[in-house]
């Protein structure tokens, strides 16, 4: 399959947007989901305005749209964003899901290995 | 809470990456798991080809942990101590890797809440400065976009 090239200068500016931490926590919350200004406000020390300015900074790069709904004006990621945004959570997640996926079977194993004993103990109780 | 298996990948300020995950498990086999060297060997960083070659755990706040990791071609290391050992709920350490791709330490802390015989797992990585974890989050970045152009278009469209 062809891979598209992206625009240089639409990079450039997706770049810039993104160079800012409270833009990316924008983005990285925006992942799970829509949300209004409000709800993108709460998790940091910052007031609408501020938070709205950085909304404009991601608008004009493409990196995120308004909702339908007018009046809560709900903000939501765009496709090459998301794939931006979700690329280096990937790399943490994949990491951690193979570690993850191996602790679930060990703690299974633990749990089993603890019934087992228990079902000994009562055994010998009533013996 | 039934998101068993569902890791959340987040970052709560501009100094910490945090993961959450919640495991089929009570508390007490969870922290058992993540501080007993027989039981860290069998998941931690064991990948197809790799194993753990050393792996020494000194559990009490001030006590020191060492961890290495055998691949096919290469071996990495990490140290650091504990700060904080509440067994099954908490503990914090720092992490420092022997070569080392960000400057300083990291602070881990792990907080785990136990429900209907579930736990739900918090880590918190806390780098040294805002710069530091934006780098660590710029290196992920650079290969997420690096891999995800080649994952462009299929994602464009199946979010279209």
């Amino acid at each position: 399959m062809e891979v598209p090239q992206p625009n240089p200068d639409r990079l450039d500016a997706t770049f810039a947007a993104l160079a800012h931490p409270t833009r990316r926590a924008i983005l990285a919350r925006l992942v799970s989901g829509e949300a209004s200004v409000t709800e993108l406000a709460r998790p940091f020390a910052m007031s609408q305005p501020a938070i709205s300015k950085h909304l404009k900074v991601l608008e004009r790069a493409g990196l995120i749209s308004g909702g339908r709904e007018a009046q809560r004006r709900p903000r939501r990621i765009e496709g090459e964003a998301l794939a931006v945004a979700t690329g280096w959570l990937e790399r943490y997640r994949e990491v951690w899901e193979g570690n993850f996926q191996r602790l679930d079977t060990l703690l299974e194993e633990l749990k089993a290995d603890e019934a087992e004993r228990g079902r000994r103990k009562r055994k010998g109780d009533d013996e | 809470m039934t998101n068993i298996g569902l890791l959340e990948v987040t970052t709560p300020s501009d100094r910490e990456i945090a993961m959450t995950r919640v495991f089929n498990a009570p508390a007490r086999l969870v922290f058992d798991a993540w501080t007993k060297p027989e039981l860290i060997k069998r998941w931690l960083g064991v990948r197809a080809g790799w194993t753990m070659a050393v792996c020494d755990v000194d559990l009490k706040g001030g006590g020191a942990y060492r961890f290495v990791w055998r691949g096919p071609d290469m071996t990495m290391g990490m140290r650091g101590l504990y700060r904080e050992v509440v067994r099954p709920e908490r503990l914090v350490s720092t992490e420092v890797f022997d070569d080392p791709w960000y400057e300083g330490e990291a602070v881990d802390t792990m907080v785990l809440v136990e429900r209907d015989g579930k736990t739900t797992v918090t880590t918190t990585v806390r780098y040294a400065s805002r710069e530091v974890r934006d780098a660590v989050i710029k290196s992920g970045m650079a290969t997420g976009v690096a891999e995800g152009y080649d994952k462009l278009a299929e994602l464009l469209a199946s979010i279209a």
